[in-house]
């Protein structure tokens, strides 16, 4: 879907890397947050 | 000389702006080999720059405030005529600019010369300063080690008194890092205070730009020429200038300065000793949570690693291959993951943002190491932090990803040590760089903070 050349020598730093990321985000995920919750970015029409 | 003290000397009819950037051109050649600060110098532009300046000054015109003055810039902000290559083999290939970034306009209608562009770390997505295409920049302090980035060129020509000032980007600590690891004084302004139009993106939701220099006095008179709104730039502020320069000498009466503890708190010596060096100098009695930092920090990384893989898409679909391998990978593996996550982590960085401006109704500043570590040496893959190895590339901005997160205001200052010199952040409240300037001019005038001349300016 992403169409992004990936070689075989490539997977095990990806993979490292997305470990990392998911443990970056899991962290952030645990923290309990209210529905109302704006995200951060702000659009200025 | 400080910027400070070239444009008084230009003003005052001691000197030419073209001896000037003679001499400054001359340090280039002679040190830049060492140090692989500079990746172009705009040598003919300097010069007739110069000569304007001279004839004008002959002609009896009023001197613009940094007039005189030359700087250089990290290589993603746009000089028309060349192409912005953002430290990437990629970019070479782009057009050339057709116009110069917002900040340099202001500053060369500030009298300011431009010298040339510098190395920095491939798409700013760096602490280290290595560059698999231009090759490491050197610190000056003991070329042996790193810079520190991704503002590398940046930190190392100044460093190295090659200029007087220069400018960075700092998306997640890349102007901070680099001014710890070098020695300098380092502006991270408020998000938004200065216009990144026509400077090769990072991450947008965190980018800022902002100068490196020898003094807090350096940063307060370029950080003014450079203030202003910027429709082109669609973060930049709606608010007028807020001069700072007229400021500086205002010292620390009624502001209340804490020291950040929890997360913050550094169990390496140099940190600490500078730290504690810092605080006490300013009477900084008491510690402060800033809450959830290190979730902050996790916020970041997912943020930029999502940010920066969106950017980068296009190329990673053509030209994978041409990217630095630490790089790319960091970049394929951002693209994948998944958006409600990403969308979490904005929502905390909502959360964070409110948490932490109530710790400013209790004090004015907020101090905090720079770095975890001195320079570490070129190559270097971990160092010791506690009980724990961490890895050198993910980790020197464990301590400024926090901060840049809610786009906070921050000055670095350098505390003298030997054999290598460390920064303290001095962090202010949204709008408040005159806070943190004003008491990084005052631990300079106290002598605990100074940017040490390296051995390098011998040659």
């Amino acid at each position: 879907m992403l169409d992004l050349p990936v070689e075989p020598a490539w997977h095990a730093a990806i993979v490292f890397n997305l470990q990392l990321l998911f443990k970056h985000a899991t962290f952030v995920d645990t923290f309990a947050l209210a529905d109302e919750t704006e995200p951060g970015p702000v659009f200025r029409a | 000389m400080s910027a400070g003290e070239i444009a008084a000397a230009f003003a005052a009819g001691r000197i030419s702006a073209t001896r000037i950037v003679e001499a400054s051109l001359s340090r280039i050649r002679a040190r830049d080999p060492l140090i692989n600060a500079f990746t172009t110098i705009t040598e003919e532009r300097g010069r007739l720059r110069a000569q304007a300046l001279d004839e004008a000054r002959t002609r009896g015109e009023a001197l613009p405030p940094l007039a005189g003055v030359p700087f250089a810039v990290k290589n993603l902000f746009d000089i028309a005529g060349l192409p912005t290559v953002a430290g990437s083999l990629i970019n070479r290939d782009a057009p050339p600019a057709t116009r110069d970034a917002t900040l340099i306009e202001l500053l060369e209608a500030a009298g300011a010369i431009l010298l040339g562009a510098l190395n920095m770390g491939e798409y700013a997505y760096d602490f280290t300063g290595e560059n698999a295409h231009d090759g490491a920049a050197r610190n000056p302090h003991d070329l042996a080690r790193m810079t520190g980035g991704s503002s590398s060129g940046s930190a190392g020509a100044v460093a190295a008194g090659l200029v007087p000032f220069t400018l960075g980007s700092d998306t997640n600590g890349s102007i901070r890092v680099p001014s710890s690891l070098c020695g300098l004084f380092g502006l991270k302004p408020t998000y938004g205070r200065l216009s990144r139009a026509r400077t090769f993106p990072f991450c947008a939701s965190f980018d800022h730009v902002g100068p490196l220099a020898r003094s807090a006095r350096d940063l307060a008179i370029t950080y003014d020429a450079m203030q202003g709104r910027d429709a082109a730039d669609p973060v930049c502020a709606e608010r007028d200038a807020e001069p700072v320069t007229p400021l500086l000498d205002r010292g620390l009466e009624g502001l209340r300065i804490a020291v950040a503890g929890g997360y913050f708190k550094c169990a390496a010596a140099e940190p600490v000793y500078a730290l504690d060096r810092v605080a006490a100098a300013l009477h900084a009695n008491r510690d402060i949570e800033i809450p959830e930092a290190e979730r902050a920090r996790s916020a970041a990384f997912i943020i930029t690693a999502t940010e920066a893989a969106s950017l980068h898409m296009p190329r990673l679909r053509t030209r994978a291959k041409d990217f630095d391998p630490a790089t790319r990978d960091r970049l394929i593996a951002g693209a994948m993951l998944p958006a409600a996550l990403v969308t979490n982590a904005q929502k905390f960085r909502r959360w964070y943002q409110q948490e932490v401006r109530k710790i400013f109704s209790e004090v004015d500043a907020i101090l905090a190491p720079a770095t975890p570590c001195p320079a570490p040496l070129i190559g270097q893959q971990t160092f010791r932090l506690g009980d724990a190895d961490l890895p050198v590339r993910a980790n020197l901005g464990i301590y400024t990803q926090p901060i840049s997160f809610i786009g906070l205001p921050v000055v670095v200052v350098p505390v003298p040590l030997s054999p290598l010199p460390i920064g303290v952040q001095i962090i202010a409240a949204p709008w408040r760089e005159d806070v943190a300037l004003r008491i990084a001019h005052a631990l300079e005038t106290q002598g605990v903070a100074a940017a040490q001349r390296p051995p390098v300016e011998d040659h």
